[in-house]
């Protein structure tokens, strides 16, 4: 892997937009039981414009800037040989459905350890006014050959 | 929200996930790398059988803290993967999650989980910050 891409930013993804579908699939998917993530009248009554996306919903948004890094040659990740190290997401507010996200991908750092490389990367996760909504961060490791 | 104390347990639930688990979410996730659902691939590449997606385990394992605080309270939630959960295609896998109040300041709390699969733990520094107050 290329140590030089530490500090690279990618360019801001184009707009992501959240569908109430999508949030009750996604919400399905994890287990999800809570029902501001199914029920758009009790999501309203809480305060919220339509239902709200489970807290790793941001992970499909990350995942548009991940494949930016992947697909990236100079970058020399293999992606057959990326097991995720860790995760987290940082949250201003809930996702919304009708959300339209950008995110744009900084690489944090890049390590070698014990014959593995490290890339730790950050997603700043902005809505349709430019006003932050998620920070999603996460490190994949790179297995030695 | 009441009054928490450090040890307190929040909130426990048993999981299961199955192969259809795993379709499930692969569709709704994106990720459709096959380790998560064709045994021969992930012999191939020289696992134990087929994964649960971290992300799956990561996403189901704070369900029982997002119905204890609800889910527009959960601030900050990381994660480390530090064990794979094989799916068996019969039996699946059953995981365990305990949470528990690590720690409280004021106006949130940090809830650590614990989460096992045949009580080894698979999720490291599993932990959760929740909105106390409003």
């Amino acid at each position: 892997m290329n140590p030089e891409i530490q500090g690279r930013q990618y360019p801001p993804t184009p707009p992501y937009l959240v569908g109430r579908e999508k949030v009750r699939e996604f919400a399905r998917a994890v287990q999800a039981t809570h029902p501001h993530h199914f029920d758009v009248e009790a999501a309203r009554a809480a305060g919220h414009a339509d239902v709200i996306a489970p807290p790793t919903f941001p992970i499909v948004i990350q995942e548009l800037t991940l494949r930016q890094l992947l697909d990236d040659e100079t970058a020399g990740v293999d992606f057959s040989r990326v097991v995720h190290g860790d995760q987290r997401f940082t949250a201003t507010r809930p996702i919304v459905a009708g959300d339209e996200l950008t995110a744009q991908l900084t690489v944090t750092s890049v390590k070698s350890l014990a014959g593995n490389d490290m890339v730790a990367s950050e997603s700043v996760i902005t809505d349709a006014s430019g006003e932050h909504v998620v920070t999603a961060t996460s490190s994949l490791v790179v297995r030695g050959e | 929200m009441e009054q928490l104390e450090v040890g307190q347990v929040v909130a426990e639930r048993e999981l299961r996930f199955t192969r259809d688990s795993l379709v499930r979410y692969a569709g709704a996730s994106g990720d459709f790398n096959p380790i998560h659902y064709r045994d021969d691939v992930a012999a191939s590449v020289g696992l134990p059988g087929v994964l649960a997606h971290g992300m799956l385990t990561m996403g189901a394992a704070v369900q029982p803290v997002v119905d204890w605080a609800g889910p527009e309270r959960i601030l900050d939630y990381q994660v480390r993967f530090t064990r794979p959960v094989v799916v068996e295609p019969e039996a699946g896998a059953a995981l365990r999650v305990v949470a528990k109040v690590g720690r409280v300041d004021d106006g949130s709390a940090r809830i650590d989980l614990t989460v096992t699969v045949a009580e080894q733990t698979v999720l490291g520094k599993a932990q959760v910050v929740v909105k106390t107050e409003g």
